[in-house]
């Protein structure tokens, strides 16, 4: 069975659109950060589809490339929330706005 | 034998260095010796190549020596080449010979003074920047040297310049010379423009070839005089010279008598090939000359300070010398300079040697009855005055009378140059001997504490070395009418022979009739001043109420300072005023300010979107990639 691409696009966009309101209105960052990953697995399945109707495989390699990035920016992020926990005592960004004006 | 042309230039700076860098090692009698010994060494090598000069045929006495090419730009070459001909032999002489008798008594006078290494490494400075002047062959070089002996002058002027108004008459001399710098400057680049050289020796060779270019020859000579007028004080650029004497007074000696304030005649005489070749100009330095000549010696007739009194005697002097040049005798205008440097290096010396005696006293209202304190002083004052006045047998006579010939013959018999030379004369005769009466002879007046004593004999030496030279330097050019051979005049014609140096074919008969004239009236000078006081001492008071109209404009210098307070520094003062407090602070000053302030405000109202807050900046972000993708679609 073929999934049909406008299927996957709107998959992918809802997911998108998920990540973006998490990501602006969550105020726990692990959540917040959470929701990053949300975005970037909508983009890997926007890719895998396109990469399918085009029967190009180089979609498929983009995916793995941002896997791994994906990877690489949890260890980085949740080393920085630690952090921020253990100055701070919270992990709500609303109360973390010390480097304004 | 050309190649020790630099060492006379050498020498000095030398001594500047080893006393500007050094000094703080020396003691005070080093320091002096280093001084003199270097400006001695500059004289001996000039001695020496003069004589060597000598020794060459008449057309071909010119020693010439390239040093280095110091401006290198396209068509402009400056080289640096000194060059010794009859002109700057005599020049060279002159300055390191009166130099060196100045630089000896310069340690006596200065001594005890805290700055006395400053003074003398300023003094070798201005030798070695006085010497660039008269050796170099070309303009920029002389220039340097221009400026040079300008700088020197205006430190020297305020050498003591805690006192406020002595370093207020520095800057006077300064700024008063920058006008005829600026002239000087554009005379240098028109030469350039036409001729393609700076060099002064091309020049002259080139300039009969525009000889019909009139119009340009008379521009750039004029520029070059008022080049000159700023330089030797003449009117109306003399003002900075009266106050110039607020200096040391051996500097008065050097530099505003005997050597510096010449430079304007030295230039003119120089450059004699292109001056002649316009006769506009050579009228008006004529006329420039001989005001100036009148007009300091009426001055000079009031003055109460005895180096105020030679500070005009200068200027007045120095008119002659125009006066001379203005009429085409050149040669006879380089004699008076030399005389005129003897003399009054003599005077000015003199003067210190009074003004030491009396314990820094300059009034001459407060001296009187001094020859008997002071023989030595007295003496060679008394030689000093006599050789100015142009008593026969001094040197003053015979430069003198040979710029009044020059005038007559000019002016093809008696005419108004003339007879404001003579009057000058006679005027130079009656405040010379004024000042030598009001000093030496009469009631002593100064107060009771005072002890008038001679001065050491390191002073007094080079005193009786000028007085000898005011004697004997007339005898370099005795004229021909006298049984002489001018021998002057001969030695210098190469150089000037561009022009008619002096025609003495004329009657011999008139030329004796107007030394008699000449005589006669420094004679009846002199016997007036004797009339007035010594013989009748009240008759002084009487004159000045009877003319006090006449004697307070000369005794108050005719205003000319206040004139020129009123019309030049006033009307500046304001118009800068105007832009200060006007164009400067309202307006130029409230727009940089208007646009600090502005962009300060903006920063501080746009600075707020930065709430630190992580998913403002998200938001913005956001908003962002949509509307360029927005863009993107719309397109």
């Amino acid at each position: 069975m073929v999934v049909p691409i406008h299927h996957v696009i709107a998959i992918a966009a809802i997911l998108f659109t998920i990540g973006v309101m998490g990501v602006l209105f969550r105020r726990n960052a692990i959540i917040v950060f959470m929701s990053v990953e949300i975005m970037l697995n909508a983009v890997n399945l926007a890719f895998v589809g396109f990469s399918r109707f085009h029967g190009n495989i180089d979609g498929q390699i983009f995916v793995f490339f941002i896997m791994t990035l994906a990877a690489a920016e949890v260890a980085v992020g949740l080393a920085i929330i630690i952090s921020l926990f253990r100055n701070l005592s919270t992990t709500d960004i609303s109360e973390i706005n010390r480097l304004k004006y | 034998m050309s190649e020790l042309l630099y060492l006379i230039v050498l020498f000095p700076l030398i001594g500047f260095l080893v006393n500007g860098l050094l000094g703080r090692w020396l003691t005070e009698r080093q320091s002096g010796l280093v001084a003199s010994l270097t400006v001695a060494g500059s004289f001996l090598i000039s001695a020496w190549l003069l004589l060597g000069l000598l020794t060459l045929p008449e057309q071909t006495r010119r020693l010439t020596q390239t040093l280095f090419t110091w401006i290198p730009v396209g068509e402009l070459q400056v080289h640096v080449t000194y060059v010794l001909d009859p002109l700057s032999a005599v020049m060279v002489l002159v300055i390191t010979g009166v130099g060196l008798l100045i630089h000896i008594y310069s340690i006596g006078y200065m001594r005890g003074d805290p700055g006395v290494r400053r003074y003398f490494a300023y003094l070798n400075l201005f030798m070695f920047m006085m010497l660039n002047l008269v050796l170099s062959d070309n303009l920029v070089v002389l220039f340097l040297g221009w400026e040079g002996v300008g700088l020197c002058s205006y430190l020297l002027i305020g050498f003591w310049f805690s006192d406020e108004s002595k370093a207020r008459a520095g800057m006077k001399a300064f700024i008063v010379n920058r006008i005829g710098d600026a002239a000087f400057i554009i005379a240098m680049i028109m030469l350039f423009d036409r001729f393609g050289t700076l060099s002064m020796g091309d020049i002259a060779w080139l300039a009969p070839g525009v000889s019909g270019d009139t119009q340009l020859l008379t521009t750039i000579t004029m520029l070059l005089f008022i080049g000159a007028v700023g330089k030797s004080a003449q009117v109306p650029l003399y003002v900075w010279l009266p106050d110039a004497m607020a200096g040391p007074t051996p500097v008065s000696a050097l530099i505003h008598a005997a050597t510096m304030v010449t430079a304007g005649v030295y230039l003119i005489a120089r450059n004699a090939a292109l001056f002649s070749l316009a006769p506009v100009t050579m009228a008006t330095i004529a006329i420039v000359g001989v005001i100036t000549a009148l007009f300091a010696a009426t001055i000079a007739v009031t003055q109460n300070d005895i180096k105020k009194v030679l500070a005009y005697s200068t200027i007045s002097q120095l008119g002659y010398m125009f006066m001379a040049l203005g009429t085409g005798a050149f040669g006879a205008a380089v004699f008076h300079l030399m005389t005129h440097a003897f003399f009054k290096a003599l005077l000015f010396l003199g003067a210190g040697s009074v003004i030491h005696g009396m314990g820094d006293e300059q009034d001459m209202r407060k001296m009187g009855n001094l020859r008997h304190s002071m023989p030595i002083t007295f003496g060679v004052m008394l030689v000093g005055v006599l050789a100015i006045s142009g008593i026969p047998g001094l040197s003053g006579f015979f430069s003198k009378d040979e710029i009044l010939w020059a005038a007559f013959e000019h002016g093809g018999g008696v005419n108004l140059i003339y007879l404001a030379g003579l009057l000058t004369a006679g005027l130079t005769a009656f405040y010379m001997s004024r000042m030598l009466f009001l000093t030496f002879f009469g009631q002593s007046r100064w107060a009771d504490g005072k002890q008038p004593h001679e001065a050491p004999s390191v002073m007094t030496v080079p005193l009786i070395i000028l007085a000898f030279l005011a004697i004997a330097g007339g005898y370099l050019g005795v004229p021909e009418a006298l049984g002489g051979h001018n021998l002057l005049h001969h030695f210098l014609s190469p150089v000037l022979s561009a022009t008619a140096a002096g025609g003495h074919m004329a009657n011999e008969a008139v030329e004796m009739l107007l030394m008699l004239i000449s005589v006669g009236v420094a004679g009846s000078g002199i016997y007036l001043a004797f009339r007035i006081y010594i013989d009748k001492p009240e008759t002084a008071v009487t004159l000045q109420e009877k003319f006090p109209l006449l004697h307070r404009l000369s005794a108050n210098k005719f205003y000319v300072d206040e004139l020129y307070r009123a019309i030049i520094i006033r009307p500046f003062e304001m118009v800068s005023e105007l832009f200060w407090k006007g164009l400067d602070v309202k307006i130029i000053d409230a727009a940089v300010n208007g646009a600090g302030r502005a962009l300060s405000n903006i920063g501080g109202a746009v600075r707020m979107i930065q709430t630190g807050r992580l998913q403002h900046y998200a938001s913005m972000l956001l908003l962002g990639v949509a509307f360029i993708l927005i863009m993107i679609m719309a397109s």
